[in-house]
């Protein structure tokens, strides 16, 4: 049996104006929350279309629950997706929609009123779908993914369109049925919500993974940063020009010195820094979190 | 394949559509049997085309279903609209995603869908033909005709072929709606081009040169509708339009179940 939920191998797509998708390997044990991340156009969505075996990769090979997605009738009915967001059709009410897919599915009907529940649109049920709200259509979209009772779950950007305490009602879900052995795996562009719940983490970049492996792994590979801020703004440069004397990468970023280096240099710049009368207001040493991470991974930083 | 015809049942029968579509049928049904008789003695003719009918043909046996059979070609056009929205919506919404995550068999889901139609245009057919029928029996004393013959063993032989033919050419016209579906991915498209096609360009063709409607589609479907015509035979019409229908859906259903579903 199985240990990895989803495991990717050399899969790619190519389409005229070039890879969408370029040789990504990596694999999601089974279980955990795993994030997928990258900007824009990095080709998280074709990668996730290829897993649900609605386009066919041009290389490379894919497993679900140790199927391959080849075969996307091996798996599909344990696997709930929602991809590129809710897509449902406007003139059926919510629970209308959702009994179209529990019957083509072959789930309980009357689980599309317990998942009505779920996902807090109680009392909505029966409006139709084009009334609903963006988070409204987000969270029916949440609950089709959960139809099957999933032993994984696709989500494309679930907390689009939600506000904080629906993002926090999310949050809570996917860490609920991870607890009860679901994996997840799940593209947002929360990256603060992300790293509070995922385990795992892929990251994609113009199509290629940059990294995939534990959330621990990635923030322990990165350099820990030192925050300075200066009474005076204008002494910011001599701190960064005694940062670079110590072999620091340093810059300013507004109104902050980020420096690149171990939290036990922080004392010896303070001491420094006290030497050249310079009066420090901050001085922070911080392991780099999931969001400097990927745009320090991506290049995405505008 | 059940579960695709039952999950696409819930999407035909919504009240909107399905009242809708009835009551588009029966409007048209109404209004083209009831020109039959009321206009029978107009020189401007009383059925489709300007054509004059004679009280001679609607004392035949299969004079009841004479209003029906003329109705065919525009049940065929609502099907076809009927068939194209279901299909190219499915594109427009982005639910056709969902669909295949739920049942990956993509000719599964496309045979599903089209008998979850038949059905739907069967029902269709059926009222058309129940309206058509007891409208023609209501005002065939006020036209001066004489049903004796409606109702003998010949004028049911004559009900029972045309609900055939009519059902069959309501079909292939919801099929030829469901190809451009399949094909232009966009209700709008679909349906402006089906309908633009049938009753515009054959039109013209027809009117230009016209052998060129014994070849035509459209025209195919609604000889069959009428049992034949006096320029295309039935059994041209039934081979013609039955090899057009196949050899379309064959390749839309080729093309569906290789083409990636990206929207």
């Amino acid at each position: 049996m199985t240990t990895m939920a989803i495991s990717v191998r050399d899969l790619s797509k190519k389409y005229d104006s070039g890879f969408a998708v370029s040789h990504a390997n990596f694999e999601v044990p089974l279980g955990t929350i795993c994030g997928f991340v990258g900007p824009n156009g990095a080709g998280k969505t074709t990668t996730i279309r290829m897993l649900l075996g609605l386009i066919s990769p041009t290389g490379g090979t894919a497993e679900i629950l140790g199927e391959s997605i080849k075969h996307p009738d091996k798996y599909l009915s344990q696997v709930g997706a929602m991809i590129e967001g809710p897509a449902f059709y406007p003139a059926l009410s919510g629970e209308e929609n959702l009994k179209v897919l529990a019957t083509l599915g072959g789930f309980p009907i009357e689980r599309v009123g317990q998942l009505i529940k779920e996902v807090g649109l109680e009392g909505r049920g029966g409006s139709k779908y084009k009334t609903y709200s963006l988070g409204m259509k987000q969270r029916l979209g949440i609950a089709a993914a959960l139809l099957p009772n999933p032993k994984v779950l696709i989500l494309d950007e679930p907390t689009n369109g939600l506000d904080p305490e629906g993002i926090q009602e999310v949050r809570d879900l996917l860490k609920r049925l991870a607890s009860q052995g679901t994996t997840v795996f799940v593209s947002s562009h929360l990256l603060s919500e992300l790293e509070l719940i995922s385990e795992y983490i892929v990251m994609l970049r113009k199509g290629e993974v940059v990294f995939a492996g534990t959330m621990n792994d990635l923030l322990l590979e990165q350099q820990p940063v030192i925050l300075v801020k200066t009474e005076k703004e204008s002494d910011l440069q001599k701190i960064i020009d005694i940062a670079h004397g110590d072999g620091h990468q340093a810059t300013i970023r507004s109104g902050v010195a980020h420096i690149e280096g171990p939290a036990e240099w922080a004392g010896t710049l303070n001491r420094q820094a006290f030497e050249a009368g310079i009066v420090l207001t901050q001085l922070a040493p911080q392991l780099p979190n999931l969001e400097e991470t990927f745009f320090e991974m991506t290049g995405d930083r505008k | 394949m059940i579960r695709v015809i039952f999950a696409e049942w819930r999407k035909l029968r919504r009240p909107t559509l399905f009242f809708g579509t009835i009551g588009a049928s029966l409007f048209f049904t109404g209004l083209t049997t009831t020109f039959l008789y009321l206009m029978i003695d107009s020189h401007r003719g009383s059925s489709d085309r300007g054509r004059q009918v004679s009280r001679e043909v609607l004392n035949l046996a299969s004079g009841s279903v004479y209003g029906f059979a003329s109705v065919g070609g525009l049940l065929g056009i609502i099907a076809l609209c009927v068939f194209a929205a279901q299909t190219a919506q499915e594109y427009t919404y982005g639910t056709f995603r969902n669909l295949l995550v739920r049942q990956p068999g993509r000719i599964r889901i496309l045979l599903g869908k089209l008998i979850a139609m038949k059905l739907f245009a069967l029902i269709l057919v059926a009222i058309a033909a129940t309206v058509s029928i007891s409208l023609s029996y209501y005002l065939s004393d006020r036209a001066k005709i004489t049903t004796d013959l409606w109702f003998t063993s010949a004028g049911y032989h004559a009900i029972g072929q045309t609900l055939l033919n009519v059902t069959i050419s309501v079909i292939y016209y919801g099929i030829t709606g469901m190809i451009l579906g399949l094909f232009l991915r966009s209700p709008i498209s679909a349906i402006s081009i089906g309908v633009l096609w049938i009753l515009i360009i054959e039109n013209l063709l027809g009117a230009v040169k016209p052998t060129f409607l014994k070849w035509m589609p459209a025209n195919q479907f609604r000889t069959i509708a009428q049992g034949g015509s006096p320029d295309v035979s039935y059994s041209h019409a039934l081979t013609l339009g039955s090899l057009y229908v196949l050899v379309g859906a064959i390749i839309a259903a080729v093309l569906f179940s290789r083409r990636d579903v990206s929207n």
